[in-house]
């Protein structure tokens, strides 16, 4: 579906195998006024449901009855090599950096990764949901920082401010630019400078569409 | 059956010792009579090699390789039954060999070498062995007859010796009896490769039981963590954050949440705390095997008696045989309809003793999950298990974990 045409009330679609967290998933996305046009518990009806059309964004546990693997994750990525950005938002109790780059490397946006902790904090997560439904890229700080932690210490990353780390962890994170703005307390303007700096810095193509200025971080961080 | 022999001591003179002597000779005199096929079996084993160069020992060996092995598993039986030992066969392994490479298998065989050995004992020094005793015995009824029909001198002193044949049948039958059993398995039980390839081959299964076990167990642990607590706590950050969330636009249904959330926080802990006990039970952590079982008998429906007695032991020991008599009063109280049970626990310097019992229907299979899950945790530390279960009669699991003192 094109990215601009956003519906005033989203359509959700979700799959989690605990009922406790099926249910409080819904009711948040209920009082966010968005609508769940689907429940599922297990990987075989999630296959099933994402079929559908009339979703605007899908929320998967990674592990889903009835062998608990990666049966979501694996449901999610099939879904979207079928019907290319199909807005999915992948929920996982673990921090897994190779889940997040399964998912991302399916391609073209509107794509998430969150830890289900993130979920409790009411309006990030629907914000995270809106993104991803929006055609973004969410990923959890969590696994940023992994990635960013990860990284070898006699590497460029080294040669950044402060300042241009924690611009750097946050557009990994999906963030836009003026979202960024708003988090640290600055002009976009300064946003744009510091990403423009970190980009020079760090030898990466300059883009200016969102997906891919994160997706240029995430291959440089996993390398 | 034979009763096994435990002692060659004369013992007290009573309807038992009578009994076992008297099948102890029988036994011997079966013993003795396999002499025959012994010796048959001898002479065409000795054929086969002589005629192997010939071929004929090949189509030969067919048939009395098969026999001897036959004769052989008999005195085994016989042999472990009065030893109340099993001796297991430990030949080499002729699958797919084909016709002409099995008996080239066999000609390398020690033990099918050891076979032969065995005929030639059996038809010699073992036949004496095994026979005495049933001599012994028909002796004076024999020279009592020669004595009626001819009273010669001769016949008469032989009666004066056989009156004392009795007493000495009653000395020696077990001391005969027991050495032919253990001639039987010294020559046929293996020597002392065969046996510690059997023993490391035990303990490989073994390792590899134990390894598949504990990775089960972690893999157990975490989808309980991952089902339990962790869903739980998850679900309460979600109440708390729409709870935080309504709290100015609809503060009904953020208390709402926010008691839903508390309870939920509840049985979180259980889940954490039932995690816990799955891996390490605090009361063994802290009173070590006597307060872990204590602790186990406390909450099951019916009296339990528990005497322990044995000092501190190795963790993984203490822990093994805590989750044992776990399992083993689990199983009383699902399945025993038992009015009251006991744990006795004894440490005799060499090995921990651990019995668990209860007075209710009986019938427990020692295969089923439960216990055959049991003995495999057990076996890893050269542990045993037995189980008697008589129908209407109670049940009683024996369990012995080797754990010499340091």
């Amino acid at each position: 579906m094109p990215a601009a045409v956003i519906p005033a009330v989203l359509r959700a679609l979700v799959a989690e195998d605990q009922a406790l967290l099926r249910a409080g998933l819904v009711r948040i996305l209920e009082a966010s006024d968005m609508e769940v046009v689907a429940e599922v518990d297990n990987a075989p009806m999630l296959e099933k449901a994402l079929e559908r059309a009339d979703f605007d964004v899908a929320i998967v546990d990674v592990r889903l009855p009835p062998t608990f693997a990666t049966e979501g994750l694996a449901a999610a990525v099939a879904a979207r090599a079928a019907r290319p950005a199909l807005p999915v938002l992948v929920l996982s109790a673990h921090v897994e950096p190779l889940y997040a780059r399964d998912l991302l490397a399916s391609g073209q946006g509107a794509v998430g990764y969150l830890l289900k902790d993130r979920v409790a904090d009411v309006d990030e997560f629907v914000a995270a949901v809106r993104r991803v439904a929006a055609g973004g890229t969410v990923l959890d700080p969590e696994v940023v920082a992994g990635l960013v932690a990860g990284s070898a210490a006699d590497r460029p990353l080294d040669r950044l401010t402060d300042r241009e780390r924690e611009v750097l962890t946050l557009m990994a994170e999906g963030r836009s630019n003026a979202a960024i703005a708003g988090r640290l307390f600055v002009s976009e303007k300064a946003v744009g400078k510091h990403i423009s700096a970190i980009f020079t810095k760090l030898d990466l193509p300059q883009a200016s569409d969102d997906n891919r200025r994160v997706l240029a971080v995430l291959a440089y961080l996993q390398t | 059956m034979p009763s096994p022999i435990r002692t060659v001591a004369p013992g007290p003179v009573d309807e038992r010792g009578l009994v076992d002597r008297v099948r102890w000779s029988a036994v011997g005199l079966a013993d003795f009579l396999l002499f025959v096929p012994s010796v048959v079996l001898f002479v065409l084993s000795l054929l086969c090699v002589g005629l192997g160069p010939l071929g004929v020992g090949f189509a030969l060996a067919h048939l009395v390789v098969p026999a001897t092995e036959r004769l052989s598993a008999l005195h085994r039986r016989i042999a472990g039954d009065l030893l109340s030992d099993d001796l297991p066969a430990a030949y080499a392994d002729t699958d797919g060999r084909g016709f002409l490479g099995t008996p080239l298998v066999w000609l390398r065989d020690p033990a099918r070498w050891r076979d032969v050995g065995h005929l030639a004992f059996s038809m010699s020094g073992g036949a004496v062995l095994s026979g005495l005793p049933a001599l012994l015995l028909v002796a004076p009824l024999v020279h009592l007859g020669g004595f009626v029909l001819q009273r010669t001198a001769v016949w008469g002193l032989l009666l004066a010796v056989g009156l004392v044949c009795p007493l000495v049948w009653w000395l020696v039958t077990p001391a005969l009896i027991r050495a032919r059993a253990l001639a039987d398995r010294g020559i046929l039980a293996g020597g002392r490769v065969e046996r510690l390839e059997q023993r490391v081959a035990d303990v490989e299964a073994t390792r590899t039981e134990s390894l598949d076990h504990s990775a089960a167990e972690v893999r157990r642990i975490e989808r309980d963590l991952h089902d339990g607590a962790q869903a739980r706590i998850a679900a309460v950050g979600m109440n708390v954050g729409l709870a935080e969330k309504l709290l100015a636009t609809d503060p009904a249904a953020a208390a709402a949440l926010l008691r839903e959330a508390r309870e939920t926080t509840v049985s979180a802990l259980e889940d954490l705390r039932s995690v816990v006990r799955g891996i390490h039970p605090p009361a063994l952590a802290d009173r070590g095997l006597a307060g872990g079982i204590e602790a186990l008998a406390l909450p099951i429906p019916l009296p339990v008696t528990v005497t322990v007695d044995a000092p501190a032991l190795p963790p993984p020991v203490e822990s093994a045989a805590y989750f044992a008599v776990a399992e083993c009063l689990a199983n009383t109280v699902k399945h025993a309809g038992a009015t009251r049970a006991w744990v006795r626990v004894r440490h005799d310097g060499r090995s921990l003793h651990l019995v668990v019992g209860d007075d209710g229907v009986g019938g427990a299979d020692p295969s089923g999950t439960g216990l055959a899950g049991v003995a495999r945790r057990l076996a890893a530390f050269d542990g045993t298990l037995a189980v008697d279960s008589p129908a209407g009669g109670g049940t009683v699991v024996t369990m012995e974990l080797p754990c010499p003192l340091p």
